[in-house]
């Protein structure tokens, strides 16, 4: 197993036979602020590496969700509808969803290039 | 704080009382008539005064003090404007009135339209719009309306900048088209070569703020158009900044075919829950058969037949109309650019005080309003954007725009107006120095800011994930 980042601060957890996991990154939850809503794909939903899947609403903005992977959604975190904060409190063993489908690792980040990446920000 | 009205209810308590009835009665179909008698308060004339004259003591407006709310254009409404709008001839007209006999508000009407063709370089407008994104939506009608009529169906997208305002794209969606998002560039311009990449025979327009909401004038405006105007989309110009260049440049000429103006910010109507708001729309020639019926033109109504149809019930909200031309005429062309001058002046005179003490999210000259970023003070103090606007609440001043734009961390975005004197600008940059060497000296005092105010410090997170929308009774 191997976690990925997409440089718009998703994760996704790749690993072989298995479907793809995805969440959002620290930094993302520490630059969101408190999350107070969190719109989540439905079932089945077709996703599409690069393009929206859903939205975060924190006390400061609403946020795109960027999907790190294309493919069909297979299962939704229903606990986030009514705890969105697990997502501050815990963002890496926190998903959002998990996607059947293919992904382009060429356009991720290994999670080392990530958080170096995170230092800058 | 203060108790609902509901909660002053008396039961048989009445503020008038009605003569003895004396009418046949008639009785309701069942289907119409209600059931049992509506929840109202149960009070006295005075009790209502009394009530309502406490909550206005709460409300914050720019006649009470210093609002420099970016993005949003709070400048002083002079009060000549409404002395023009309860003029009879105006305030006791019917909108159903035979408009032979309402020739004066045609007038009006139209005469605006054109100052504001004149303003904005565009060749016609509509004033029905009731607010800036009424008016967005109405232009992404337009635009939908003009692909369309060509048989381009193939145009289901809506290119927006990173730095635009969020009713860009929601009013691109609630037109039913697809977001595309475009990056700035490191000056806080639209990154042009992101723009080429995106570009393509299925985007119907792109939408812009010119100056952005970094308060930037993008120096490629005129490649940006072209690009756009080559890949056969539409240039949509979103009003909200047009404050900035009254007099200076327009809109039409850098190549927008359609633009939104907010007459509640750059022409001095009044704002937000004082409005109501007005929105006009205004196209090129090429958009003008798709205008909404009802439009003004030359004292006429228009008969379009490709139009888009009504977007609201009448002429728009025709008083707000009324103020909007009454501060046009009483500044003149000279004075609107005048007044343009002296907000990016103001802008650029508090951007000066206040560039040691913070950030300034995109440096160099400023237009009418600039973006503080409060990343460092919050790295080495704790203490962020929102707490320093908590703290200026304490001492009677609205706090600026914070959090926006998006692409910059702990934003505070400051537009102060051409209105405000040096000795308010003074003032403000004070107090900001002020709450910047408390953060430093007591952060934890600023952490439970303001103290003063009706209601104190907000849990906004709790409010935000277990709202409660209904008062029990």
């Amino acid at each position: 197993m191997k976690r990925l980042y997409a440089n718009t601060h998703e994760w996704v957890i790749v690993e072989e036979g298995k479907d793809f996991v995805v969440g959002i990154s620290d930094y993302a939850q520490i630059a969101l602020g408190d999350i107070v809503f969190v719109n989540s794909p439905s079932l089945g939903d077709k996703v599409t590496q690069g393009e929206s899947f859903g939205d975060v609403e924190s006390v400061k903005a609403v946020s795109d969700l960027i999907s790190p992977v294309s493919g069909k959604v297979v299962a939704v975190n229903d606990a986030l509808l009514n705890a969105p904060e697990l997502l501050n409190s815990d963002p890496l063993n926190t998903w959002i969803m998990k996607v059947s489908g293919s992904v382009n690792e060429a356009e991720l980040l290994d999670e080392a290039t990530y958080l170096a990446l995170d230092k800058d920000h | 704080m203060s108790k609902l009205i509901f909660e002053r209810s008396v039961k048989n308590r009445r503020g008038i009382t009605l003569p003895e009835f004396d009418c046949p009665e008639v009785i309701l179909d069942h289907e119409y008539a209600r059931s049992s008698s509506p929840r109202l308060a149960q009070v006295a004339e005075v009790d209502v005064v009394r009530h309502y004259m406490e909550l206005s003591r709460y409300a914050f407006g720019v006649d009470n003090g210093f609002y420099p709310l970016g993005s949003c254009t709070m400048k002083y409404n002079p009060k000549l404007n409404e002395t023009t709008a309860a003029l009879e001839g105006f305030n006791s007209i019917h909108p159903t009135q035979d408009p032979s006999t309402v020739k004066g508000a045609m007038s009006l009407l139209s005469n605006l339209s054109t100052s504001l063709c004149e303003i904005t370089g565009m060749d016609g407008f509509t004033l029905q719009p009731s607010a800036g994104a009424h008016g967005e939506f109405t232009g992404l009608l337009l635009i939908h309306a003009y692909h369309s009529d060509r048989k381009d169906l193939k145009r289901t997208k809506v290119i927006v900048p990173d730095s635009a305002h969020g009713t860009n794209p929601a009013s691109a969606n609630m037109a039913g088209y697809t977001i595309i998002n475009v990056p700035s560039n490191e000056l806080g311009g639209v990154d042009v070569e992101a723009l080429k990449g995106v570009l393509s025979d299925e985007v119907a327009a792109l939408m812009l703020t010119n100056p952005n909401t970094l308060g930037l004038f993008d120096p490629n405006i005129e490649e940006i158009a072209a690009l756009v105007h080559k890949a056969g989309g539409l240039l949509y110009y979103d009003g909200a900044n047009l404050n900035a260049i009254m007099g200076e440049v327009r809109p039409g000429d850098m190549g927008f075919d359609v633009v939104h103006l907010n007459l509640h910010k750059t022409f001095s109507t009044p704002h937000g829950g004082g409005g109501p708001g007005s929105g006009p729309v205004g196209v090129k020639k090429h958009l003008m058969p798709y205008l909404p019926k009802g439009t003004i033109i030359d004292e006429h109504f228009v008969e379009n037949e490709k139009t888009i149809g009504r977007v609201r019930s009448y002429y728009g909200n025709f008083l707000v109309n009324v103020r909007a031309y009454t501060y046009i005429l009483s500044l003149g062309s000279n004075g609107l650019k005048e007044a343009s001058e002296m907000a990016v002046l103001n802008a650029n005179y508090m951007m000066s005080q206040l560039k040691e003490a913070f950030t300034v999210a995109y440096p160099g000259p400023c237009m009418h309003e600039f973006v503080l970023s409060l990343q460092d003070l919050k790295d080495k103090t704790g203490i962020s954007a929102k707490d320093i606007c908590k703290g200026l609440l304490d001492y009677k001043v609205h706090p600026p725009t914070m959090y926006f734009p998006l692409i910059v961390h702990e934003a505070l975005m400051i537009e102060p107006t051409e209105t405000e004197s040096k000795e308010t600008m003074d003032e403000f940059i004070k107090i900001l120095l002020e709450l910047k060497d408390k953060a430093y000296s007591d952060p934890d005092y600023l952490k439970n800011a303001p103290y003063t105010t009706p209601i104190k410090r907000v849990d906004d997170v709790l409010a935000a994930r277990h709202p409660i929308l209904k008062a029990e009774m």
